[in-house]
């Protein structure tokens, strides 16, 4: 019909034809987009209103204080706060340069042909569910560190506090070096990322000066520095809220201690084990706002990373 | 053109270039002489910027480019197998299309050359030669009192001048330069066609252009590419006036291109 | 210069010596759960039910429970992520789209165990029981915005033009998105909920406490169920040897259906050059 031919069709204009079917099509997009406005407003929610026995019995106490004994009703959250971030901080240590090291070769150094097919190797590192990393950890790398790496370790450096104490490969220094493990993908991911997004005429500029490969690579990291330094927080966001893993291989004891080789206990630990064993509802508040500092520790955390990385990577397509 | 004393800078031979299995360059032959400001014009895609970088073996970045035939600078095979390159990339510069200066201060940007080619005595002797590489690409004046300033704080104008001292600061014979203006507006565009004039007292450059007019006001001689092949390359004056081929002719009147 | 050849050299090796490091890493981790699993591998194991140690028994009913969980959770999460990344893509530029894609965004940082506390105290709690329910729904909320966001960034591929030309053929945009756009990022979307569907199979502390977990075969919606992440996770702790090597083999068995996702996934978006 005629009348057709004259319709305005740029995408932004109105529709003559068919208002209702439009409507109720944005209509539903807009329920569902809500939909997940309401799911995260009400987990907040339910923490917070869940916590709030354990808030009102410890107040600001809680997250300094050294004593969990469910037996007593004593809960303080520093034990695990310690242990997580303690955990985390071995983990990003240990992952950090290497991931940085492998994003380097698979971008700047390795030909293509080698570099594909090795990255899709290292992402499939990610794919390895926790629980397995943990079943591998107490069956492998826990015996492993305890007969070849903590004895000596202790040998040498015994006078440390950090190496003092019982080698039982169980602790701290494994749970970091699972969680290292665990993060590495990521962490490479990103600044693989991250490196390919800096234009290939800085690199040209650097050559052109008869600069070597290397020094090349040091004006390509100088361009990415604070996207890199996004990934790593990003890797750091991973470690804190890591569960099964760690939980199989960190010894579950609630203690402060400067010894590596130390037993330890996280966040995600603690609520995992003893969640569902918890009696009495301050018990369960108290894992409860535990939760809730993990919440916010990994919104803060996660927040920065992306803040750092969308510096560099304005245009190209992100990772989780 | 014709004076048998001229040296040859750089002299090319039967040289084929490809992209893998795509060839981009048939059979050139050319040289370039000493301090001489020799023009690469030519339709896009004629190759002139893939021959430019046969000269400082930037191509090698790309791995399926091969060269075939021969390049030589001083009379020195620059695709001999044990050739130093990154040796070759200090005597030849390059400036490109775009500025790209480095995330760092102005000083840091020309210093950087300097430091990694180890050309300085000791610290005072790097501030000297960095001033002297500023003032050398006119420069120095407009950023003496912000050196320690960020590169990305000059216009694009400034920048580009910055990227041209910093490969005069690791002082090379030749400078090539791929279309450095065509990012600029007409006046800073202005700035750098003096400066190349002026330059062309110490340096060999060999400059790529799309702008005839400009290949017309700054260089001795030009040569003229089309479809990966050289069609002529004659001075300058005669090149725009009474060229040898046809094609050339049709070209600089506009008959296409 | 030698010095600078050399340094270039050894950082050189530095980096190919991390690289391949993490991938023989990667290779020895996998032959080991490989070679412990296969041994205690065989066709019973893979149908029977948990058994008191030392009277074999297998994952039968864990395997079950994870694709019922999984089906739950992707019926619910998989269509609900289309359509939030829809908004996005469609709608999506201005504050509200913004808002939203901040929460999606904030969501798959939030640890899974997370999920499984939220889930936990507005279902587990009010019903009194562990439910498959809950276990799905713990589930669908940590796949919900993973979908969102690859969905939105597959959309997003699609060229404007194919857009216009329908458009400018008379169809209502709702037409327009629905019959052309989707289907042409289908095969980015369809990716994005496997990758998804692999990401929560191999999940195990939300399960922990809303489905729990279970020593029998099971359908029904308001019972535990079991799952093979949990069994795996309670043969590893348990003191018995013989329920060590069912771990290892119950691993082999995850392993090898979430890194064939992986790699179908990888297969169907390779770049043809």
């Amino acid at each position: 019909m005629a009348s057709d031919l004259t319709e305005n069709t740029t995408s932004t204009a109105p529709r003559v034809n068919n208002p209702i079917g439009d409507r109720l099509f944005r209509g539903a997009l807009i329920a569902a987009a809500s939909l997940i406005l309401i799911i995260l407003i009400s987990m907040v929610a339910v923490m917070f209103y869940s916590s709030r026995l354990s808030i009102r019995e410890f107040g600001f106490s809680f997250i300094i204080g050294q004593v969990w004994d469910p037996i007593k009703g004593e809960f303080g959250a520093l034990p695990f706060i310690f242990g997580t971030l303690v955990s985390s901080l071995i983990a990003i240590v240990i992952a950090a340069p290497i991931s940085v090291g492998v994003a380097i070769f698979l971008v700047e150094q390795a030909p293509k042909s080698i570099a594909r097919p090795m990255a899709f190797l290292v992402e499939l590192l990610a794919a390895i569910p926790s629980v397995v990393y943990g079943l591998w950890a107490i069956f492998v790398l826990a015996p492993f560190l305890r007969v070849y790496v903590q004895p000596p370790l202790q040998d040498v450096l015994g006078f440390l506090p950090f190496f003092k104490g019982s080698t039982t490969g169980i602790g701290m220094m494994t749970g970091g070096i699972i969680l290292a493990i665990m993060i590495t993908p990521i962490i490479t991911a990103v600044v693989r990322d991250v490196l390919e997004a800096v234009p290939v005429t800085q690199r040209e500029a650097s050559l052109a000066l008869g600069a070597t490969k290397w020094e090349t690579t040091r004006i390509v990291l100088a361009n990415a520095s604070s996207g890199i330094a996004g990934a790593i927080v990003l890797g750091l966001g991973r470690a804190v809220g890591e569960t099964m893993a760690v939980t199989m291989i960190i010894g579950n004891r609630p203690e402060i201690s400067a010894s590596l080789f130390a037993p330890g206990y996280t966040i995600a630990s603690v609520i995992a084990n003893e969640f569902t064993e918890a009696t009495g509802d301050l018990y369960l508040s108290a894992l409860i706002e535990m939760g809730l500092i993990l919440f916010l520790v990994t919104f803060i955390v996660n927040g920065l990373a992306k803040l750092l990385i969308f510096s560099v990577t304005r245009n190209t397509v992100q990772r989780s | 053109m014709g004076n048998i004393f001229e040296m040859i800078k750089i002299s090319v031979s039967n040289l084929n270039f490809f992209y893998g299995k795509a060839q981009a360059l048939f059979d050139i032959s050319v040289d370039v002489l000493e301090k001489e400001v020799i023009a690469f014009i030519g339709p896009s895609g004629c190759g002139k910027s893939t021959f430019l970088r046969t000269f400082n073996r930037m191509n090698d970045t790309i791995p399926i480019a091969r060269a075939d035939g021969s390049v030589t600078i001083d009379g020195t095979d620059i695709y001999a197998p044990n050739t130093d390159v990154v040796a070759l990339r200090r005597k030849v510069g390059m400036v490109f299309q775009k500025s790209n200066p480095f995330p760092k201060s102005i000083f840091d940007n020309v210093a950087y050359g300097i430091r990694i080619n180890r050309i300085h005595k000791d610290k005072a002797d790097l501030a000297v030669r960095v001033e002297k590489a500023l003032y050398d690409a006119a420069l120095w004046d407009e950023v003496k009192d912000r050196l320690q300033t960020s590169a990305f704080g000059l216009s694009g104008g400034q920048q580009q001048r910055l990227c041209i001292a910093r490969a005069l600061a690791v002082q090379p014979e030749v400078i090539l330069m791929d279309e450095p203006a065509s990012a600029l507006d007409p006046i800073a565009t202005q700035k750098i066609e003096e400066l190349v004039v002026e330059l062309k007292k110490k340096y060999t450059i060999v400059i790529v252009t799309h702008n005839m007019q400009q290949a017309a006001r700054v260089s001795d001689r030009t040569a003229f590419f089309m479809l990966g092949k050289l069609v002529e390359v004659n001075p300058t004056q005669k090149m725009f006036t009474n060229p040898n081929e046809k094609l050339t002719e049709d070209y600089i009147t506009g008959r296409f291109g | 210069m030698d010095q600078r050849r050399i340094t270039n050299l050894i950082m050189t090796t530095l980096t190919a010596a991390c690289a391949f490091g993490v991938v023989a890493l990667l290779i020895l981790i996998l032959s080991y759960i490989s070679y412990q699993g296969i041994s205690s591998l065989s066709l019973s194991f893979l149908v029977e039910t948990p058994k008191p140690v030392g009277e074999g028994g297998g994952i039968g009913n864990a395997i079950v429970g994870s694709l019922i969980l999984l089906g739950l959770a992707s019926a619910v999460g998989i269509p609900l992520g289309i359509a939030i990344g829809t908004y996005l893509s469609e709608m999506g530029s201005g504050w509200y789209g913004t808002i939203v894609r901040f929460v999606a965004d904030t969501m798959i940082g939030i640890p899974s165990i997370i999920f499984g506390v939220f889930v936990y105290v507005i279902v587990v709690l009010q019903q009194g029981y562990f439910s498959t329910l809950a276990g799905s729904l713990s589930l669908a909320l940590i796949m919900i915005p993973i979908v969102t966001r690859t969905t939105e960034e597959m959309i997003r591929l699609v060229p404007k033009s194919m857009r216009e030309g329908a458009l400018a053929l008379g169809a209502p945009e709702w037409r327009v998105t629905m019959n052309i756009v989707i289907p042409a990022a289908m095969t980015g979307i369809a990716t994005g909920a496997m990758l998804s569907v692999a990401r929560v199979l191999g999940e195990t502390a939300p399960l922990l406490f809303t489905a729990f977990g279970s020593r029998f075969y099971n359908i029904y919606l308001d019972e535990p169920m079991a799952s093979m992440t949990v069994q795996i996770y309670n043969y590893a702790i348990s003191p018995f040897e013989d329920w060590h090597d069912k771990a290892w083999a119950a691993t082999l068995v995850l392993i090898t259906l979430i890194l064939t996702i992986n790699i179908f996934v990888r297969y169907i978006t390779r770049k043809k050059y």
